[in-house]
């Protein structure tokens, strides 16, 4: 599912060398930008070549230079030094510098069991430093579920390299051949005479190895590098593959650490943003005197960016509830939440894109003894993360330092730099995790808003949002229509099949951080927003002859500083397109008369597919049903569901067994049971919690979760108006199913199992009722609705 | 503006100001603690929970006047490292929590409740903490994690 991007414009510098600019869209209005970077003075590189390329000043080229010249001094951070990689301190600790960052789900312990294995050094010697933008690499931050699948790698060929290198010097201080050597726990030692023997430690601790490793000169996602050495195979793992229990997480449980709401700087403003209630509104005037009675509290404006600050935070809070503000409405128009299907059917196509055509689609549908149709919705939802986002910022005139919990810190910092027209060699990001963050939620602007403030008052800001902040401002996931269709033979057989979303873009912001075209406060200054397009299509591996997915992408409802600007949450545009396209798949079945696990079988035949379904089989007390459903008594209808999807390289299926209580319309996802196959699994616990929460979280984003606005405001603003799952409706089981495939490399978990649960529990809504929910959410009141349409409809549906 | 006394973790504080500011931000600005945490200053998701005299208290809906010359309790003082509450060992033994915003206001909820009913029944459990937010998903595993320490702390009280 990838992005698709409308152009490339090379940004500003982020690295010590030129870097490839990260991918960004063609900006609405191209002049503008360029008189941003003009007056910015910003350092414009042009995009550098793909692949990997010599490395810089060795002529020779790589491999016969990489030999280590041991110094005391660490060479300056870049992608090509392997020191910018791996560290073995004076104390015999191994540190690894990850450029990315873990949220919450184990990655880091993961990356140390990685480390150990290829250095031969214990677990918890290793020590990961991430996101740091001083210390760290920019390899793109948290993003799409590849902190292991792209983000380790890194990581594994510098461990490598660096036992490769240490071998080199063991070699040479004992005097034998580096084959005749073996390592264990950090000790080199010979293998025919183990008393000959010298540590890690012994060697380099606290020094560096000044080698180079050759760099494909990209940054963010695609970094990599490559080294002389050859990493382990996996059946010479002993780290990799342990439950590795979580040594990241007592601090939180005690309280003994930091987030980043909890970082004071001495001095430091707390201000609050005031944004209009209505969507696109203007400022017309501000009352500054309605907010002198509290004291210190004071007014920062500029332009559109409006914002108050005080020494003490709850000053500041009420200056923000109390400030009178005049807005000058906008006069785009809202469709509201409950029409908002009905208005993408009916709105214009900015683009279309047909990312996969196999066979003769057309064909296929003229030849059909029967076509099958169906049309799904999915509404526009909110990252609501569990606190609002807090950032601070100290802008000097010579340095500039962000304290920050964005997902992206790398970017965060670029952001920052062109917002203020710095070189981002200027800026310093500090990450310290924030409230669980799973796409691009409300900390991109947090920090920018920060930067400004601070650049405005002089002073250290603390920026936090309140919760209307977080719940109204973020950016959302995009609301979409999918329509699904299929061309059967007389056998039953599915001749064809077409799926078409019609949706709001899912990058109406890029994901990405670093230009702040794409933050509030940059667009609140006038920077046009760019209006980004793109969207995505299933991603499975049904074996029908004649295939059709395309996309189709509509406009922003408001153009600039939008509360319903769109960007990544969890998984992104993979719940809204799997619900449709799963429950599609299951009315195929049913409408053949097949069991829907039978069905996806006969269809996806590889060899892990059809594995993960017998999994299934076996293990979820799935019942096979040909196309009936059982009439059930009283008010609790049980029923069962599958699903099934690809992402990133990973394939999972999944079985729902849910209860729906038809006087209240309530359901309660009661069992899941879920096959997952993502290559090695480096820590099987820490893979079933990731597998486990996520499933929790895409369960809420399916039974509750809707932004809801009338035609001038989003009228969610809170835990009230905008409900997530509580704790009486989590699943009473959920068994994971792991097929761990040692000699295949490891794909993502961290999102794949988002994609599968909407349409699972849709199905087993239907084999429970008979009705098919064909609109998320799967809320109480819209249960109510379908199933008293159907009484209404159908006379002879017994309640 | 005027002085509040009152007690937190045993230690005696005052604070001076606004007497309707709510409690959690005398707890995080003037007396620099950490871990009651703000989520929603609405007393809708549980992350800034402290407890008065022994019960759960949204600290970010209550304001500081209201806790004069009484007793606050806060994650802080619930366990340590070294000393921890069973709660906390559970919770660290389950992996309980991804990104451990919300940690806060589960222990100190669950705690008052295995406190006032040692028995509870996972049914009743679920009741008294179905206000409380979570947003990485981990209820699972908080259940699990209170149900250890509530296994542990009956354990402990037969021995």
């Amino acid at each position: 599912m990838k992005n698709t991007l409308q152009s490339s414009t090379p940004l500003v510098s982020t690295e010590d060398t030129q870097p490839t600019a990260p991918s960004i869209h063609a900006a609405a209005g191209a002049l503008s930008r360029r008189d941003w970077l003009k007056s910015s003075g910003a350092l414009v590189v042009t995009a550098s070549s793909t692949g990997f390329v010599g490395l810089a000043g060795m002529g020779a080229g790589f491999g016969a230079d990489a030999q280590a010249q041991v110094g005391a001094t660490k060479p300056a951070l870049h992608a090509e030094e392997l020191d910018s990689w791996i560290a073995v301190g004076a104390d015999g600790k191994v540190t690894a510098f990850f450029g990315k960052v873990d949220l919450g789900q184990g990655l880091v312990v993961a990356l140390a069991q990685i480390v150990a294995d290829e250095l031969d050094v214990d677990y918890g010697v290793v020590q990961i430093v991430q996101g740091q933008t001083d210390k760290t690499l920019n390899q793109g931050g948290a993003s799409s579920a590849v902190g292991i699948q792209a983000g380790a790698k890194p990581l594994r060929f510098a461990a490598a390299e660096a036992r490769r290198l240490l071998l080199e010097m063991a070699s040479l201080k004992l005097g034998v051949d580096s084959a005749t050597l073996v390592v264990s726990k950090g000790v080199i030692s010979v293998k025919a005479d183990p008393t000959k023997s010298v540590s890690y430690q012994d060697l380099i601790g606290g020094k560096f190895f000044n080698s180079k490793v050759e760099w494909n000169k990209k940054i963010g996602n695609p970094l990599e590098i490559k080294v002389k050495a050859q990493p382990k195979k996996p059946s010479e793992y002993r780290v990799v593959g342990q439950s590795i229990p979580r040594t990241d997480l007592a601090w939180r449980i005690y309280a003994t650490g930091e987030f980043v709401s909890d970082i004071r700087i001495p001095g430091m403003l707390h201000a609050r943003t005031v944004r209009t209630p209505m969507a696109g509104a203007t400022i017309e005037s501000v009352d500054a005197l309605s907010i002198k009675d509290i004291p210190g509290a004071r007014v920062v404006r500029e332009k559109n960016f409006l914002a108050v600050v005080a020494e003490k935070e709850w000053d500041a809070v009420k200056a923000s509830k109390q400030l009178k503000v005049k807005w000058r409405q906008s006069v785009e128009k809202l469709p509201t939440h409950t029409k908002v299907f009905e208005h993408i059917a009916k709105a214009p196509v900015v683009k279309r894109e047909e990312e996969l055509k196999k066979g003769n689609v057309d064909e296929a549908f003229k030849g059909a003894k029967r076509i099958i149709e169906a049309q799904y919705g999915w509404p526009f939802q909110s990252h609501a993360s569990m606190g609002p986002a807090c950032a601070i910022a100290d802008v000097k005139a010579d340095k500039i330092e962000i304290w920050t919990g964005s997902q992206k810190p790398h970017f965060a910092r670029d952001g920052v730099a062109n917002l203020l027209g710095v070189d981002p060699k200027m800026v310093t990001g500090h990450w310290v995790i924030g409230p669980g963050s799973y796409g691009r939620n409300d900390a991109g602007d947090a920090v920018m808003d920060a930067a400004m403030l601070s650049k405005l008052t002089g002073r250290v800001v603390r920026v936090q949002g309140m919760r209307h902040d977080a719940t109204t401002w973020d950016p959302k996931a995009p609301a979409s229509i999918h329509m699904a269709r299929a061309a059967l033979d007389g056998n039953g057989e599915v001749l064809g099949y077409e799926f078409t979303s019609k949706a709001f873009s899912r990058v109406s912001i890029e994901s990405n951080e670093a230009d702040p075209h794409d933050s509030l406060v940059g667009m609140e200054i006038g920077l046009p927003a760019r209006n980004g397009v793109g969207f995505g299509v299933p991603l499975e591996a049904y074996a029908f002859q004649h295939k059709r997915y395309a996309w189709e992408v509509i406009p922003d409802l408001v153009k600039q500083a939008s509360p319903l600007r769109t960007s990544h949450l969890r998984d992104p545009v993979g719940l809204q397109i799997h619900f449709a396209s799963e429950q599609f798949i299951d009315e195929l079945a049913f409408e053949t008369q097949s069991d829907p696990i039978d069905f996806r079988l006969k269809y996806a035949t590889s060899f892990r597919d059809q594995e993960l379904f017998k999994a299934l089989q076996e293990k979820s007390g799935w019942e096979n049903k040909r196309a009936h459903i059982l009439p059930q008594k009283g008010s609790i209808l049980k029923g069962q569901g599958v699903a099934y999807a690809h992402r990133g390289g990973t394939m999972l299926a999944i079985v729902a067994h849910i209860e729906v209580d038809t006087r209240t319309g309530r359901i309660w996802g009661r069992k899941f049971t879920v096959a997952h196959d993502c290559g090695l699994v480096i820590n099987p616990k820490g893979l079933r919690y990731t597998i486990e929460n996520g499933l929790v979280q895409a369960l809420s984003r399916t039974l509750f979760e809707e932004v809801q606005f009338d035609q001038e405001r989003v009228t969610s603003v809170d835990w009230l108006t905008y409900p997530i799952l509580n704790i009486k409706d989590a699943p009473e089981s959920i068994n994971v199913v792991l097929l761990n495939r040692p000699e295949l490399p490891p794909t993502g978990a961290g999102e794949a199992t988002c994609r599968v649960v909407p349409a699972a529990v849709a199905n087993a809504f239907f084999d429970a009722t008979g009705v098919r929910m064909r609109q998320a959410p799967l809320s109480p009141k819209h249960v109510l609705q379908a199933l008293r349409a159907v009484e209404k409809t159908k006379p002879s549906t017994k309640a | 503006m005027s002085i509040t006394s009152f007690k937190v973790d045993g230690l005696n504080v005052q604070v001076d100001g606004d007497p309707q500011m709510p409690l959690l931000y005398a707890l995080r600005d003037d007396l620099q603690m950490n871990n009651p945490k703000f989520g929603c200053g609405l007393a809708q998701c549980g992350a800034c929970t402290v407890q008065l005299n022994g019960v759960p208290i949204r600290s970010c809906a209550v304001p500081v006047s209201a806790v004069s010359n009484q007793s606050v309790k806060t994650l802080k003082s619930l366990g340590t490292p070294e000393k921890p509450h069973p709660l906390q060992v559970a919770f660290v033994e389950e992996q309980v929590t991804q990104c451990g915003y919300c940690v806060n206001g589960w222990l100190m909820t669950a705690e008052a409740l295995l406190r006032k009913n040692p028995k509870a029944t996972e049914e009743e459990l679920k009741e008294g903490l179905k206000d409380l937010k979570c947003r990485c998903g981990t209820h699972v595993s908080i259940l699990r994690g209170i149900k250890r320490a509530q296994a542990k702390i009956l354990a402990g009280a037969l021995a």
